[in-house]
């Protein structure tokens, strides 16, 4: 019984046909992860992480079960948040109110590098549909940009979507700011040369091939375009 | 069996009396002191805040020196691409006070964003994305002044790792030595948001529009207060120190109320992935964890932030919570967008409130601001720019408040 209060037991073990072998292997990559040891000191089972959680509130989520998972070493528990419940975290960092010091927010970051790096299935479909944005960040060095917004993409959001739409480049002209005005496929005017010095360190940190992992059609995209305009430079050897 | 009980009005006044932080109090680690060692080291070098600048308190007592001028503006991407009055307000209040700044676009994004919603990035890669911009600041002699509250928070978490760990500082370095580019890091990383709070006094003694009968509820940002919590702004005089004094310190200065709501902690429901592709969560947690709460127990005239995602969501979640008979429908504008709005700044040219999705007509319409002649002169702005006669607005076009003090 103790158990399943503290270790956010699950009666469904999904993941028994995981091969431990696999599972510690993706435990040793979080943990190597220099930021690791930051973020986890131990946790005392206040539940103070958990009473801040807006995920908790609406999924079944819950930063402390993080904590005392990754604490314990419990390599089960560990492949369920790993494949499943880091999706569900707001980022908001409302849990570092921890008086440990825990960072579960963070933990669930590193966990997520782990799930990309190893382009895992569950983490594949996690991000389908997100790679518009991943397209957009990397090309242009912002997250969004006035042409996302569509009705299409935004039903929810009301009409004001359509109406907004159908005004788009004149409202973009209408902003007195030098950088944004007339801007409509990123937020501001960014130099060619800015964009070449951001597609290096897509390049040489190992974030463009990451993406291979999670989505091959868009790397191809994406390293097309990056390798062209770096192949400009002189930054290449 | 005898219960000890204490009345409550004892307790409050207890919780009343603030605790003077004696010369025996916990002293508040202070990163810059590893940073200027490292700059000793001649490993980095620490861009120093220019003068003029406000000194104010942080959670933990530690001084934090805010910019007057000469800033270098780290645009936000939510901001410039989809709440366009939110920077513009920022820079115009700028303007108004005659204050040097530089707008570049040798800028991009810190790109925080997708690295909290997909992890498709690593800490080498967000560390250099953050120092490249750094060090194109300090190519200009401008300091970093950071819009967005996730790029606040994120650069802050990057500082501080870059400071904790070797390698990373030296995966960073490889990538900026190819580009030709200084490793800096700036003495204090400094969030637009903390510029409005260091000069809101400046900012009533230009007021135009009263706001004594304005009440408004106040939306902490997350990765403002949250992220390396001790470098936020705190005040005894605000909320005794009990919560951030960015943004409310503001509505006090321009005579509205702050009020008070049970959730204000709870994030406003962005979630970074969630808002883009999981948007039940978004929408079911900004209208019944936030703007409902605020409605019933402040209804507020207004709703007052500081971050990018936190007027999105807050914003935009409206709507579905009208279609299902939630209690919302109430404006949601940032500081600098209130700042500006007492100012006298234009709500179109400048506020930008054609933008918004929740209905900010009510909060004119209580200021005596006559927000149909102002729409009809920006419908003309358009006219021209459709024409040909005009390419665009301008500040030119836009400096002037529609008030001036008399």
């Amino acid at each position: 019984m103790a158990h399943l209060i503290f270790m956010g037991y699950r009666d469904n073990d999904k993941y028994a046909d995981v091969p431990q072998e696999l599972k510690l292997k993706l435990f040793a990559e979080v943990k190597a992860d220099e930021r690791y040891e930051d973020y986890l000191y131990g946790c005392y089972e206040c539940g103070i992480c958990v009473s801040a959680c807006p995920s908790a509130r609406f999924y079944d989520y819950s930063p402390r079960v993080i904590a005392q998972a990754l604490a314990r070493e419990d390599l089960d528990r560990f492949y369920e948040i790993l494949a499943d419940d880091i999706w569900n975290c707001a980022q908001c960092f409302s849990c570092v109110r921890c008086p440990r010091q825990n960072n579960p927010g963070g933990l669930v970051t590193l966990i997520r590098e782990v799930a990309v790096r190893n382009g895992l299935k569950e983490t594949r479909e996690v991000l389908q549909g997100y790679s518009r944005v991943i397209y957009k960040v990397m090309l242009k060095g912002n997250q969004v940009s006035p042409d996302m917004l569509r009705p299409d993409f935004f039903p929810d959001w009301g009409p004001w979507v359509a109406e907004f739409s159908s005004h788009m480049r004149e409202w973009r002209l209408a902003i007195p700011t030098e950088t944004m005005r007339g801007v409509l496929d990123a937020s501001w005017k960014t130099d060619p040369k800015t964009l070449r010095e951001l597609y290096y360190i897509w390049y040489s940190t190992g974030n463009l091939e990451l993406i291979k992992e999670i989505d091959p059609g868009l790397h191809g995209l994406i390293a097309e375009v990056i390798e062209e305009e770096l192949a400009e430079t002189e930054w290449m050897d | 069996m005898k219960t000890a009980t204490v009345d409550l009005d004892q307790i409050q006044v207890r919780k009343a009396q603030i605790f003077p932080r004696g010369p025996n109090a916990a002293v508040a680690h202070d990163l810059r002191e590893e940073l200027f060692e490292l700059e000793a080291k001649g490993e980095l070098i620490v861009q120093r805040v220019p003068e003029p600048y406000v000194e104010v308190k942080t959670k933990f007592g530690r001084t934090k020196k805010i910019p007057i001028e000469h800033t270098w503006h780290h645009k936000s991407c939510g901001q410039c691409g989809h709440i366009p009055g939110y920077s513009t307000s920022i820079f115009w209040l700028h303007r108004q006070l005659g204050l040097d700044y530089n707008d570049p676009t040798d800028q991009t994004s810190c790109t925080g964003w997708n690295y909290y919603a997909s992890a498709t990035s690593n800490a080498v890669a967000q560390a250099a994305v953050m120092m490249r911009n750094f060090a194109a600041a300090y190519e200009t002699g401008y300091f970093p002044m950071i819009h967005c509250g996730t790029s606040f928070g994120h650069y802050k978490e990057a500082r501080e790792q870059l400071v904790k760990h070797q390698d990373l500082r030296d995966g960073v370095r490889r990538v900026l030595d190819k580009l030709g580019k200084p490793l800096v890091i700036p003495e204090e990383i400094v969030h637009y948001s903390e510029w409005v709070h260091a000069m809101r006094h400046e900012f009533a003694k230009r007021q135009v529009f009263d706001l004594r009968n304005i009440t408004a509820c106040v939306h902490p940002a997350c990765h403002y207060h949250k992220i390396v919590p001790e470098d936020a702004i705190y005040d005894w005089e605000v909320f005794g120190g009990q919560r951030t004094a960015t943004v409310t310190g503001l509505i006090q200065a321009l005579g509205a109320t702050a009020a008070d709501y049970s959730t204000w902690f709870d994030c406003c429901g962005f979630g970074f992935r969630h808002v883009l592709v999981q948007r039940d969560f978004t929408r079911s947690f900004a209208v019944q964890r936030k703007i409902e709460v605020m409605m019933m127990e402040a209804n507020p005239d207004v709703v007052i932030t500081h971050d990018t995602g936190c007027v999105t969501t807050l914003d935009k979640s409206q709507f579905s919570g009208k279609v299902h008979n939630f209690k919302v429908g109430v404006p949601v504008l940032s500081d600098a967008q209130l700042a500006g709005l007492a100012m006298g700044a234009h709500p179109f040219r400048i506020l930008q409130l054609h933008w918004h999705s929740a209905d900010w007509r009510s909060l004119l319409d209580k200021l005596d601001i006559d927000y149909k002649y102002y729409w009809q002169e920006f419908q003309d702005d358009l006219a021209k720019i459709r024409s040909g006669e005009k390419e665009g607005l301008t500040w030119e076009d836009s400096d002037k408040p529609i008030r001036t003090k008399n």
